[in-house]
C-alpha cells in the first residue's frame, strides 16, 4: 500500500459542531491539490465554509457525495500520488471506514471544554487548545465571542498553546464591563494573563479586540511577543455607527439580520442558527447594558474615541495588520499609511469577518509572523 | 453558560430568578408549596408535578397555598396586580378555567381598556394543558384558543426548555395579563438552557427547521411531532419548514406569511379541538394575506371534535401524530 | 364617636353630593341622552359615606354596578364621573367604561363592576398587596344582597379569613336583587349570619343612620389595619330607584318608595340629629346643599358640552405593549 494515501476528513469547526453537510465539491477526481486549496463547501447548522486541504497531492477519490451529511472526522475524500492503484485506494477507504468512530454525543472529554478564570472579581470564560511555546491569545470583537475563532483556533494550536477568551459582557463571561472602555478591557486582558501565569503572548485581535490588544501591547510591551490586528479598531476615527446601534437595538430576527449581514462578504453565511445564537446572547440579562456601555465608551459620538496610530510606531515588536478590502464596519483605509515596519495585508473581496471567510490565509499569515 | 435541564426545571428556575430579582413577584395556587397547615413538610408537593418545589423554602410567605377556590384566588391575583404586586398564580389545569374565567376575561383582560388606560394588571396565570396522560376529558384539554380570542390577554405556549424559561421571565416582566400554558407532557423533555436570566420577546415565532417544500406552523408539544414527521418526510425528499409560534397572542403573523411565501404550501398542526382553534386562525390569516403564494389548499391537522377519551388506545388516536402530519404534507404536495 | 365639625360637614357633603348626583342622573337619563345602563344609589348614601370616611389614599375599594356612590365617597372627581357616564372623552375612563366600569385606581377606586360578585376576589388581592407591601392599607368590597349569594363572594370570605387579610366586606342589603326579594333568595335571615361560617365577625347595621354605619365601619377598619383580620358588615338599606334606570319597579309595594323617602331618608336623619344636638346649624347645611347643587349642575353642563372620544380611541389601551 502506498504510504502517500491520505484521508481528507470532515473538520471540526467550533465547539458544538457534530456534523456537516457536503454542499458542493469544488475539485474533481484527478485534480492536483496544493495545501490550503479549497476542495469542498460544507454547511453546518451554524456556518458554511470551505474545507481546505491540509496536504498536497492528487484528489484520487471523492468519497462523500454532495448533499450527504457526515459526522466530524468522517472521510470526505482521498489524496494520493498519481501512481497509487485504485485497488489500494479502495482498500484504504475500506480500512478507514472500518476503524472510524464518530464523535460521542456528549463530547467534552477530548479536552476541548471551556474553562473559567476569575480576573479582578469577574469570571472570564476561555478555551485553550494546544500546548507549549509562547501562547497566542485570540481576542474577539464587539458582540462576538470565542467562537468567532472557530476556523483559526485549532489550526494555530498545531504548534503552540492558543487561548481564546470571551470579553466581559460577551459569551459566557461576566456581564459587568465596568467602564467598558478599550483601556478598561485591555486591563482585563492583562489581568487574564496574570491569572493564568502567562508572562508573554502573541496577541491576535479582531475589530474592537484589535484595539484592545493594541492597547495592551502599548501598556505592557514586555508582555507582548507580537501583534496581529484584523479589521481592527483603534487605527482611525471611522466606524459604522449604525451597525453598532442596530446590533444593540435589534430584538427580533428580522431586525438583526440586515445588520449582521454587513459583517460578511457573503451574506449567505448569515444562517438562521447564527442569528438565533446572537439573539439568545443579546437576551441574557445584563448584555444590553454591557453593549451600550462599551459602545458609549468606544464611539461616543459616532467616531472611535481612542486612536493609537502614533503609539503603534513606537512598538518594537513584529506587527501584522490584515484587512478585508470590502470591510463595511471599519474601513480598509485605516490600514494605510502605517509604519513600514508593519506587515500589512489587504485581502481583496473580503469583508469584516475576514478571519472566518479567509481562514486558511489568515492562519498562514499569523503562523508566518509568529514563526 | 448553557447546560441541559428539563422544561420543568427551566420553569422553576425562571420563577426562582424573578422572585430573587423582584420582591413584588409572588406565587399563589393550589399546593404550590403543598403542605400548608398539614402536619408534615411545609412544601411537600411544590406543585402537583413538582415545578415550584423549593420556592417556599426560599421565599416563605411569598409562596402561598390556596384553598380550592379558583375564582377567589385568581381574582385575588388580578386585584393584587392592580395594587402593586406581580403575582404568578397557578391555575392547576387549564380545564379549570371554567370556575374562574370571569376574573380572567372580564376583569383582568379589560381593566386597562375599560378604565381608559389607567390600569396596569401585571398578572401571570401559569396553567397546564394537553393530552397524553390518560387524565381524561376534564384534565387534558388545549384551551389556549379560548384565551387567545380575548382582547387584553397575552397567551404563551413554549415548546422547549429554553423557550419556557425565557418566555416565563418575559411574562413576569410584562405589564399585561399573561396566560402561560405549559404542556404537561413536555415537563420531562430536556434541552440547553443558559444559567443566566434572559427574556424572549412575545410575537416572535421560531423557525426550528428550514425547508423549501411545505411549511408546518405549529405550537407546544406539536412542534416535536412536526419534527418527527419532517425527519421521516426528508427520506422521501420532501423538505419541511417548521415554525413554532411560541405565543398565540401576540402572534408572529410576519413569519407565518414569510414561510408560506417561501414554500407555497401550509399544514397547520394544533393539538386543540378543530372549531375556533389556532389552526383555523392561522389558516384564515394565510388565506386572507398570502393567498397568491399558495400552490395548494391549506391542510389543518388537529384533534377531533370530541372530548379527550380515557382508554389509552382512544387517547392515542385523539392526539395528532407524526403519521397524520406526514399524510397532510403529502396531500398538500399532491403526493397522496 | 365624636366627629369634629369639619368631619360632620364632610360627611354631609359626601352624602348630599351622592344624592344630588343620582337624582340629577335620574332626570337626565329620562331624556334619552345618556347611553347604556345606569344603576342609581339614591337612598343608600349613608353606607358608602359611613365606610369611606375612615379610608385614606392607602386604601382600596371595589364596587358593583351601583357604583356612583362609592366612587364619590372615595373621592373620585365628580365632573369626570359625569362625563364618563355621558360617554365623553373627558370622562374618568376616557369614555371607554361608562357607568358600570367607572374607576380611578389613583384614588384607590378599583372599579364599578358589571359582574355580580366580581369585586370581592379583587379586594382580597388588594388586601394581600397591602399586607405584602406593608402599606398599612385596607381594602373594602361593596356588594349587594344578590352578590352575597355568589360563589365568588363566599370564596373571598373564606380566603380573606384563611389568609388573614385586611379586608372589609360590606353587604348593602337593599332587599332586592334586581327584581327578586332577598327574603326569597338569601337562605339566612341576615347575610351577616354567614360571617361566622367564615370565622369573622358579622355586624348588622341600620343603613339609614350614618352614625351607626360610621361606628361599625370604624371598628372593621381598625380590625383590618391593626389585626389584619376581615369583617363582614351587613348594611340594611333601601334604594329609591329601580335596579336600573327604566325599571318600572312593579315588584315593589304600593307607596313603598314614598314612605321610605318620608320616614327613613338618611340625609333627613343626619340633618335632624346634628341640628338638634347643635353640632351644626341649619344654615351651614343649607349652604352645602346649594354648593353641591351648583357643582352637580356644572358637571352636567360640562359633560353635555364635552366631546365624545376620538375614533382612534377604539384601538388604544387594550395592552400596555403588544
Amino acid at each position: 500500500m502506498s504510504e502517500s494515501i491520505r484521508a481528507l476528513c470532515m473538520p471540526k469547526w467550533g465547539l458544538s459542531m457534530k456534523e456537516g453537510t457536503v454542499a458542493a465539491w469544488l475539485m474533481d477526481e484527478g485534480d492536483e491539490v496544493s495545501p490550503g486549496d479549497e476542495v469542498m463547501d460544507v454547511e453546518t447548522e451554524k456556518i458554511s465554509s470551505a474545507v481546505e486541504s491540509p496536504d498536497g497531492g492528487v484528489l484520487r477519490r471523492r468519497v462523500a457525495e454532495e448533499g450527504e451529511t457526515l459526522p466530524v472526522g468522517a472521510i470526505l475524500g482521498v489524496l494520493a500520488d498519481e501512481d497509487a492503484s485504485d485497488a489500494d485506494i479502495d482498500a484504504f477507504v475500506e480500512e478507514f471506514q472500518a476503524n472510524y468512530v464518530p464523535p460521542a454525543d456528549d463530547e467534552e472529554d477530548t479536552g476541548t471544554a471551556t474553562e473559567v478564570v476569575e480576573v479582578s472579581g469577574r469570571s472570564i470564560r476561555y478555551l485553550k487548545r494546544g500546548q507549549d511555546g509562547v501562547p497566542v491569545i485570540l481576542v474577539h470583537g464587539f458582540g462576538g465571542d470565542l467562537n468567532n475563532w472557530l476556523f483559526n483556533h485549532e489550526a494555530l494550536a498545531a504548534k503552540r498553546a492558543v487561548y481564546a477568551l470571551d470579553l466581559p459582557g460577551h459569551g459566557s463571561s461576566d456581564k459587568d464591563v465596568g467602564e467598558g472602555s478599550v483601556a478598561a478591557l485591555a486591563g482585563v486582558l492583562a489581568g487574564f494573563l496574570d491569572a493564568l501565569g502567562i508572562d508573554k503572548a502573541h496577541f491576535v485581535g479582531h475589530s474592537l479586540g484589535g484595539a484592545i490588544v493594541l492597547k495592551t501591547a502599548i501598556d505592557h510591551p514586555g508582555k507582548t511577543a507580537s501583534l496581529t490586528l484584523i479589521g481592527s479598531a483603534g487605527l482611525g476615527p471611522d466606524i459604522n455607527d449604525s451597525y453598532l446601534s442596530g446590533f444593540i437595538s435589534a430584538e427580533r430576527r428580522k431586525d438583526l439580520k440586515p445588520h449582521v449581514e454587513q459583517l460578511f462578504s457573503d451574506p449567505a453565511l448569515v444562517t438562521r442558527q447564527l442569528i438565533n445564537d446572537l439573539l439568545a446572547f443579546k437576551r441574557i440579562d445584563g448584555v444590553q447594558a454591557a453593549l451600550e456601555t462599551i459602545k458609549a465608551a468606544f464611539a461616543p459620538d459616532g467616531c472611535q474615541a481612542l486612536i493609537m496610530r502614533d503609539e503603534i510606531e513606537k512598538l518594537d515588536i513584529p506587527i501584522l495588520v490584515v484587512w478585508g478590502s470590502g470591510d463595511q464596519i471599519i474601513p480598509v483605509s485605516h490600514s494605510e499609511g502605517l509604519p513600514s515596519s508593519l506587515r500589512v495585508e489587504v485581502m481583496g473581496g473580503q469583508g469584516h469577518m475576514v478571519q472566518m471567510e479567509a481562514a486558511s490565509e489568515i492562519n498562514k499569515l499569523i503562523d508566518d509572523l509568529i514563526g | 453558560m448553557a447546560r441541559t435541564i428539563s422544561y420543568q426545571q427551566a420553569i422553576g428556575e425562571a420563577l426562582d430568578q424573578e422572585m430573587a430579582r423582584d420582591e413584588t413577584v409572588v406565587i399563589m395556587g393550589e399546593d404550590v408549596a403543598g403542605g400548608a397547615g398539614s402536619p408534615g413538610e411545609d412544601d411537600a408537593w411544590g406543585g402537583v408535578l413538582g415545578v415550584t418545589k423549593g420556592l417556599y423554602g426560599k421565599y416563605g410567605d411569598r409562596v402561598m397555598d390556596t384553598p380550592i377556590t379558583e375564582s377567589a384566588f385568581i381574582g385575588a391575583a388580578v386585584g393584587a396586580a392592580t395594587a402593586g404586586l406581580r403575582p404568578v398564580a397557578e391555575l392547576m389545569f387549564i380545564d379549570f378555567m371554567g370556575v374562574c374565567f370571569d376574573q380572567i376575561f372580564n376583569q383582568a383582560a379589560k381593566f386597562r381598556y375599560m378604565f381608559g388606560g389607567k390600569a396596569e394588571t401585571p398578572v401571570v396565570i401559569r396553567t397546564m394543558y394537553g393530552a397524553g396522560f390518560r387524565a381524561a376529558a376534564q384534565h387534558s384539554q388545549c384551551l389556549y384558543p379560548v384565551f387567545t380570542h380575548i382582547p387584553g390577554l397575552k397567551v404563551v405556549t413554549p415548546a422547549t426548555p429554553y423557550d419556557a424559561k425565557g418566555l416565563l421571565i418575559q411574562s413576569i416582566r410584562d405589564n399585561d395579563p399573561v396566560i402561560f400554558c405549559e404542556h404537561k407532557a413536555l415537563y420531562t423533555i430536556e434541552g440547553d438552557v443558559p444559567e443566566e436570566a434572559y427574556a424572549i420577546p412575545f410575537g416572535e415565532a421560531n423557525v426550528t427547521r428550514e425547508g423549501d417544500d411545505v411549511s408546518i406552523v405549529t405550537l407546544g408539544r406539536m412542534v416535536h411531532v412536526a419534527e418527527e414527521a419532517a425527519t421521516a418526510l426528508e427520506k422521501d425528499g420532501i423538505s419541511c419548514e417548521i415554525v413554532d409560534l411560541r405565543t398565540t397572542s401576540p402572534m408572529d403573523e410576519d413569519t407565518i406569511i414569510e414561510t408560506v411565501e417561501n414554500t407555497g404550501r401550509l399544514v397547520v398542526l394544533d393539538e386543540s379541538n378543530p372549531r375556533c382553534s389556532i389552526a383555523t386562525d392561522v389558516a384564515a390569516l394565510v388565506s386572507q394575506e398570502a393567498f397568491s403564494a399558495l400552490k395548494a389548499p391549506i391542510r389543518m391537522v388537529t384533534a377531533p371534535h370530541v372530548p379527550v377519551p380515557f382508554a389509552d388506545n382512544l387517547e392515542d388516536l385523539y392526539i395528532p401524530d407524526s403519521g397524520q402530519v406526514q399524510q397532510a404534507v403529502r396531500t398538500v404536495m399532491g403526493k397522496d | 364617636m365624636q366627629l369634629s365639625k369639619d368631619e360632620l360637614l364632610r360627611a354631609y357633603r359626601m352624602m348630599k353630593s351622592i344624592r344630588e348626583f343620582e337624582e340629577r342622573l335620574h332626570v337626565e337619563f329620562a331624556t334619552g341622552e345618556i347611553p347604556g345602563f345606569v344603576h342609581l344609589y339614591a337612598g343608600e348614601e349613608a353606607s358608602a359615606t359611613g365606610v369611606c370616611m375612615h379610608l385614606d389614599d392607602r386604601d382600596k375599594i371595589a364596587s358593583n354596578h351601583r357604583g356612583h356612590g362609592h366612587s364619590i365617597a372615595k373621592g373620585c372627581d365628580i365632573d369626570a364621573m359625569m362625563a364618563e357616564i355621558y360617554g365623553k372623552a373627558t370622562g374618568l375612563c376616557a369614555g371607554k367604561g361608562g357607568s358600570m366600569h367607572i374607576a380611578d385606581l389613583g384614588k384607590g377606586m378599583m372599579g364599578a363592576n358589571g359582574i355580580v360578585g366580581g369585586g370581592p376576589p379583587l379586594v382580597c388581592g388588594a388586601a394581600l398587596a397591602a399586607k405584602q407591601l406593608g402599606t398599612g392599607g385596607v381594602a373594602v368590597a361593596f356588594f349587594g344582597d344578590g352578590a352575597s349569594n355568589q360563589g365568588t363572594t363566599m370564596e373571598s370570605l373564606n380566603l380573606a379569613s384563611v389568609w388573614n387579610l385586611p379586608a372589609i366586606f360590606v353587604v348593602e342589603n337593599n332587599g332586592y336583587a334586581e327584581a327578586t326579594s332577598s327574603k326569597y333568595s338569601v337562605a339566612c335571615d341576615d347575610a351577616a349570619d354567614r360571617a361566622s361560617a367564615f370565622n369573622m365577625p358579622g355586624v348588622v347595621v341600620d343603613g339609614h343612620d350614618f352614625f351607626a354605619v360610621y361606628e361599625a365601619a370604624g371598628e372593621a377598619v381598625r380590625r383590618a389595619r391593626e389585626d389584619s383580620a376581615p369583617t363582614l358588615i351587613e348594611v340594611k338599606i333601601n334604594r329609591y330607584y329601580g335596579h336600573f334606570e327604566g325599571d318600572a319597579q312593579t315588584y315593589r309595594g304600593k307607596d313603598e318608595v314614598k314612605i321610605l323617602r318620608e320616614t327613613k331618608d338618611c340625609l333627613d336623619k343626619f340633618r335632624d340629629k346634628v341640628t338638634s344636638a347643635s353640632l351644626l346649624e341649619k344654615g351651614e347645611l343649607d349652604a352645602v346643599d346649594a354648593d353641591v347643587a351648583q357643582i352637580i349642575d356644572d358637571s352636567v353642563d360640562r359633560a353635555k358640552a364635552a366631546d365624545k372620544p376620538p375614533v382612534s380611541e377604539l384601538m388604544t389601551d387594550v395592552y400596555i405593549s403588544y
